[in-house]
């Protein structure tokens, strides 16, 4: 795959794997910002492991599951009669899977900055909590959110270790702009590989001035 | 109105408020000084707090009866909820803020919105954002929009707080204005006496959570050396 087919192919599986983790983070965070139930902590802390735990460990997990013979994977294939590993769908699945956790910190705590107030008043005037949560907690939490979501696809677009056990490095496949470097460096073209650390250190530059961005537009 | 408040028990975090009331005043005050559960009772009211247990019904309809296991959800009350800090919201303009709790049926009589908007004075306002209201106009938006969702109850928790002389009497001639348009009961925490004789006809005062006198507020301070 040539350089431009690999950042487009980067950034394309990065946009559709933060895509596919918003839904599931945004009500996760402002459950875990409103709710108090049993099992909170440890619901918590299972969510955040892929933060602290190797890369490499959580790819071998993910492996496990969506692989032929796993419990997604087996029932992906009959159902679609597609595999999932070594495919670019387990590219984008990593890359969810491992900025999922950012993503939902942030979700947390942007509600929890927004007063309960408004929804408590917001139910009193007749709203259910999904009208509240889509007319009022999700606005006043959303420049907060916005911005970790940048920091979240900018984290999908590094990832490398689960990325790699579960996807490979398939040129024309599964390459992406980290799994393209670490190629790179491996076969000795060194000129290739500083052209695609300048074009990560400029997307990395790009996806956090942004987020700071939004985030001092948030609390303007 | 008929409000039946009983066998609640709330805790607190320094008490536990402890009521056994009916309320049937068009306008009752609930006074007290500050920490006696006020704000508590009103949330009660309005179905925001859990107590451990309580029966509260308005005009025969129970929103609460723990012994039965019965919790109306606050959206279905009818209770229009002020509070003291407003908490209108944020990101919308004073006309998203006054339709928010707007019935999808069509209003009639006196909640229409050209109406409810004329006697709260906020039509120059409705395209404006909150954020660039007075406290006035903040207060008078915020009885706009508990006005939209045509409430059965009007809570107002210290409606006055906070502004200055001229507009307390704005508001209290405002709130005399809303008994009369609107005919709803309303429940009104204030630490002022004469706020409370101009206005209501029944008042309840709460000492720690717990009911200390309640009946017509000129009976009351006439009789009372209350020094809050």
């Amino acid at each position: 795959m040539e350089t431009g087919g690999v950042i487009g192919f980067t950034l394309w599986v990065c946009a559709l794997s933060t895509l596919s983790i918003l839904p599931a983070g945004i009500a996760l965070g402002w459950l875990l910002a409103r709710r108090e139930f049993a099992g909170k902590s440890i619901v918590e802390t299972f969510l955040a492991l892929p933060l602290v735990m190797p890369p490499v460990a959580t790819g071998l997990i993910l492996l496990r599951l969506l692989g032929r013979h796993g419990w997604i994977g087996g029932l992906f294939e009959r159902l679609f009669d597609q595999p999932i590993v070594f495919t670019w769908r387990a590219v984008v699945v990593a890359a969810g899977v491992m900025s999922f956790p950012l993503l939902l910190r942030s979700a947390r705590v942007a509600f929890q900055e927004v007063e309960p107030r408004y929804e408590q008043v917001a139910r009193t005037l007749g709203a259910g909590e999904l009208r509240g949560f889509g007319r009022v907690a999700l606005p006043l939490a959303g420049r907060g959110i916005l911005s970790w979501i940048v920091l979240a696809y900018a984290r999908a677009l590094g990832e490398f270790g689960a990325t790699i056990l579960v996807a490979g490095n398939i040129p024309g496949k599964t390459s992406t702009l980290s799994l393209s470097i670490y190629q790179a460096v491996q076969l000795g073209h060194d000129e290739v590989a500083y052209r695609l650390l300048a074009i990560s250190a400029a997307i990395a530059f790009v996806a956090i001035w942004c987020s700071e961005f939004l985030s001092r537009k948030g609390k303007a | 109105m008929k409000l039946e408040i009983l066998d609640v028990d709330l805790p607190l975090r320094e008490f536990h408020l402890e009521l056994n009331v009916v309320l049937q005043g068009a306008i009752t005050a609930v006074f007290g000084p500050s920490g006696a559960g006020k704000t508590s009772l009103l949330e009660l009211i309005a179905g925001l707090r859990r107590p451990r247990s309580a029966h509260i019904a308005l005009d025969g309809i129970p929103f609460q009866n723990t012994m039965r296991g019965l919790l109306m959800p606050s959206r279905e009350r009818g209770i229009g909820y002020v509070p003291q800090d407003l908490a209108l919201f944020p990101h919308l303009s004073v006309q998203r803020n006054v339709t928010f709790g707007q019935q999808k049926a069509t209003p009639s009589g006196a909640f229409t919105f050209e109406h409810i908007v004329d006697v709260l004075e906020v039509a120059s306002l409705l395209d404006r954002g909150v954020a660039d209201l007075s406290g006035g106009e903040k207060q008078r938006v915020a009885i706009a929009r508990a006005l939209m969702a045509r409430p059965r109850l009007l809570l107002l928790d210290e409606p006055m707080e906070g502004l200055d002389a001229t507009l307390r009497e704005r508001v209290r001639q405002l709130l005399q204005r809303l008994r009369q348009e609107f005919g709803v009961p309303m429940l009104y925490v204030s630490h002022s006496p004469r706020e409370i004789l101009a206005l209501c006809d029944d008042v309840l005062v709460l000492e720690r959570g717990r009911v200390r006198h309640h009946g017509p507020p000129v009976q009351l301070f006439q009789a009372l050396p209350i020094n809050f």
